[in-house]
């Protein structure tokens, strides 16, 4: 018997205690995963009084030739090339801003977090307010301020080309002070020792910020670019609250698609193979994550 | 004095303290917002939501929320939420706990695949398996419930493996010096390993907490009225109700904000840590 190595003496009461936690997953997590796959296969509605049929990939077919879905991807990829960089990038600046003496740092820590804990619902709801048609509106009384009367009050909600930003501008000041908080316990990870020697070289602030503290934080940046990544992918409770993926699919996203097939028509089949193929994005982001944080450590 | 000791924390100009300021100021404006909208006249709220004003509330008063819960059933959603969060953060704790320390620290056949099983199901979102979850609710019967919004919930392989981390970092000798005292691996845990598990505990209380209070996609799809219904759906389905009237949409805003900013203010660093600890490890 291979005894304890690396754990305590050999009872049964490891397969017990670990039993509800493990039967939770396999029936709600594993199953579920499993049936959707199975399910994506068919051409299963709900409350119809047809017999379930086997179609083969023919719902994969139907999905991506479908126009609105091909729309939601398109979303989801543009939504994503925005707010990663600019959510990392602002992130970080707020990181090396608190990072510093700076009188009240805790409570700029707490001002930037709070959106953090606020549920989306909520979030987007208030941000209707301040997407407010007419020069009435906040974000538009806020730009016709800054241009000194230039800008034309617009619909930001139900115009085609700004829906998309306004959800960003708001996911970026929903999420960033997660972002923050991880980056800010990175920089404090890095040893003063290695500013101090590359002072030494002579190198300058921007020197410094180039040499230490970026590959410093590598780990922590790849690790908040893939969860704003996925969080991208993820993308619903907005839309479905503030647009309903409109005006004219220019806010649709791939889960809002996969709600509408299987909750909105109750074909359950055509939303299981959407969001198959959300898994298998979510999947390519994470493999991504991993092979570069695996080149780590040679590089800095 | 040379500079060394100041490079690592460059001491702040007023610059840097001004910017602080006017993005602090900025950051917290829809909030601010959101609180004084919720004690000004309904109909003064849009109004003046572009000018200084809606950050000024003349004649505050309760009136919003009175409206709101005579409007709907503000208390009954609350108490659903609360519930429903509630359950799944204290059944989640007990059952994952256990598994992270069965998996961590006991010798077990199999052990080892399971855990890495666990892992695996790690980059598995949520909305990978809403779809046929919510058919097979449909199916049983079982939409309109607090069972469907809470037991699915409780396991969770982001909590093992938060937990097991943490039970692969604690010293030997606690659980060796009760064995020795004849305590079962149960008692051992219960009495031993769990007390010193504490921020552990914290972290995914309140990542789970987060997580549930902020649910909105599964709640939409298996609640067909108010009576299970939590605060997410809640108030996306309010404040579509005619008349729009937006003082009594952010009165419900804030009591939906309250408890979570509330735990947020009393547990601030264990919110900060348990974010940054899962960002540094994950």
């Amino acid at each position: 018997m291979r005894g304890g190595r690396h754990a305590g003496p050999r009872t049964p009461a490891g397969p017990a205690m670990a039993a509800p936690a493990l039967l939770g997953l396999a029936v709600f997590v594993a199953l579920p995963f499993l049936a959707a796959l199975v399910l994506s296969f068919t051409d299963e509605r709900l409350g119809s009084p047809l017999a379930t049929r086997f179609v083969g990939w023919e719902q994969y077919r139907r999905v991506l030739a479908d126009p609105l879905f091909r729309r939601a991807l398109a979303n989801n990829l543009y939504f994503a090339a925005v707010v990663v960089p600019v959510q990392t990038v602002a992130a970080l600046g707020l990181a090396l801003l608190l990072n510093r003496r700076l009188a009240g740092r805790g409570l700029f820590r707490t001002l930037f977090f709070l959106p953090v804990v606020f549920p989306m619902a909520l979030v987007a709801v208030v941000w209707v307010l301040i997407y407010a048609p007419g020069p009435e509106g906040t974000m538009n009384a806020l730009l016709g301020a800054a241009t000194a009367g230039a800008w034309a009050p617009r619909d930001f909600l139900h115009d085609p080309a700004w829906a998309m930003p306004a959800l960003m501008l708001l996911s970026v000041w929903q999420g960033v002070g997660f972002q923050m908080v991880v980056l800010l316990a990175g920089l404090q990870a890095i040893p003063g020792e290695l500013y101090e020697a590359a002072a030494v070289d002579g190198a300058g602030a921007w020197g410094r910020f180039w040499h230490v503290t970026l590959p410093g934080l590598r780990n922590p940046l790849i690790f908040v670019a893939v969860v704003t990544a996925i969080l991208a992918f993820r993308l619903f409770d907005q839309v479905r609250i503030m647009t309903r993926g409109g005006p004219n699919g220019a806010t649709t996203t791939v889960i809002f698609e996969a709600v509408a097939a299987a909750f909105d028509r109750q074909e359950v089949a055509r939303g299981a193979a959407m969001t198959v193929l959300f898994f298998c994005m979510v999947v390519a982001i994470t493999a991504v994550q991993r092979r570069l944080a695996r080149q780590g450590g040679g590089i800095g | 004095m040379t500079g060394a000791p100041r490079l690592r924390r460059p001491s702040s100009s007023v610059a840097t303290w001004a910017l602080a300021c006017a993005l602090g100021l900025l950051y917290v404006a829809p909030v601010a917002m959101m609180v004084v909208g919720s004690l000004k006249p309904d109909v003064r709220v849009l109004v003046e939501a572009g000018s200084w004003r809606a950050f000024w509330a003349e004649g505050a008063s309760l009136a919003n929320y009175a409206d709101v819960f005579a409007r709907v059933d503000l208390g009954r959603f609350l108490v659903n939420s609360l519930f429903i969060t509630i359950s799944v953060v204290v059944l989640g704790l007990v059952v994952n706990s256990l598994a992270g320390y069965a998996l961590a620290r006991l010798e077990w056949r199999g052990r080892r695949w399971i855990f890495a099983a666990v892992t695996a199901l790690l980059v598995l979102p949520f909305e990978a398996i809403a779809v046929p979850l919510f058919y097979g609710t449909s199916l049983l019967g079982l939409r309109d419930t607090y069972t469907v919004q809470i037991v699915p919930f409780v396991a969770n392989a982001f909590a093992i493996y938060l937990f097991y981390s943490f039970f692969l970092g604690l010293p030997r000798e606690l659980e060796e010096a009760a064995r020795i005292d004849g305590a079962g691996t149960l008692r051992t845990f219960v009495e031993v390993v769990a007390p010193n598990a504490r921020p552990c505990f914290a972290t995914v209380a309140i990542l789970t907490f987060l997580t549930q209070w902020g649910s909105y996609l599964w709640p939409l799809l298996v609640t067909a009225g108010p009576r299970v219904r939590p605060l997410p759906v809640a108030i996306a389905a309010f404040y579509t109700l005619p008349p729009r009237q937006w003082g009594d949409i952010l009165a419900f805003g804030v009591v939906m904000a309250a408890p979570v900013v509330l735990l947020f203010l009393l547990f601030q660093r264990a919110f900060v840590r348990g974010v940054a600890t899962t960002g540094v490890k994950g």
